[in-house]
């Protein structure tokens, strides 16, 4: 017996560009009749951290190993959960409180692997893709700290 | 082999890569923390917290105890913030 195949493109970029997040959802379900959900998660450089005003924020990653880890862990999200189509944008550089810094789209017949696949890529982009932030407040620079909330928040995908 | 490093590590140590020839006595990523640690008082300094630092090797996260033998790229950084 043939089972039905179902393509799910992965488009993983990483770009110090803007994103717009319409445009990145067109492309996704462009000439698509089998995608019922679309789940769309942005990352936003914030002003309020746990203590001081952020002026700005730089992201560094590690280019080559940052696009294998997020394949990887796009790779497993897609034999998780029946999905139709991911993209993942993560932009590098120095952005203001407002901007964008992360993408996450997920497309699949019905919103629960959606919702979910969006939420574990997410989870592991945290943790475990090479990206590093330095905050710039009032009171100088610093690197972000990890918390363990989120090595927690991983963890929870790895539980059966 | 070649050694990348990132963020503080890369700010502490005071450059973004090099090439090295580590000894044949030195085996394992921890074992090469070891070694890079007593080159200098960067190095040393970059990686005073051994257990915070996390690696690399061509491209896939490892544990500590890791062996080094036919890398071709190790990388050191510090827990990972992005997204």
């Amino acid at each position: 017996m043939i089972s039905p195949v179902t393509a799910c493109p992965v488009t993983i970029r990483i770009q110090a560009d803007d994103f717009d997040i319409a445009r990145e959802i067109a492309a996704l379900t462009k000439s698509r009749t089998d995608i019922g959900a679309v789940v769309s998660f942005s990352g936003i450089c914030r002003a309020d951290d746990d203590s001081a005003k952020v002026s700005a924020l730089t992201l560094e990653h590690y280019p080559g190993m940052a696009e294998d880890e997020i394949r990887r862990h796009a790779d497993e999200a897609t034999s998780r959960w029946p999905l139709n189509g991911v993209t993942i944008i993560h932009r590098v550089g120095r952005f203001m409180p407002g901007q964008n810094i992360v993408l996450v789209l997920t497309a699949s017949q019905h919103r629960q692997a959606a919702f979910q696949a969006a939420e574990f890529l997410m989870d592991y982009l945290k943790t475990s893709a090479p990206f590093w932030k330095k905050e710039e407040s009032a009171t100088g620079t610093g690197w972000v700290e990890a918390h363990a909330r989120d090595d927690e928040a991983a963890a929870r995908w790895t539980k059966s | 082999m070649k050694v990348k490093y990132f963020a503080w590590v890369r700010e502490r140590v005071g450059k973004a890569e090099e090439t090295i020839e580590p000894p044949a006595t030195v085996r394992t990523v921890e074992e090469l923390i070891a070694w890079l640690s007593g080159r200098s008082e960067a190095y040393a300094y970059a990686f005073e917290k051994p257990k915070v630092i996390r690696a690399a090797i061509d491209h896939a996260h490892v544990k500590s105890d890791a062996a080094i033998a036919g890398a071709r790229e190790i990388a050191f950084f510090p827990p990972m913030t992005g997204g």
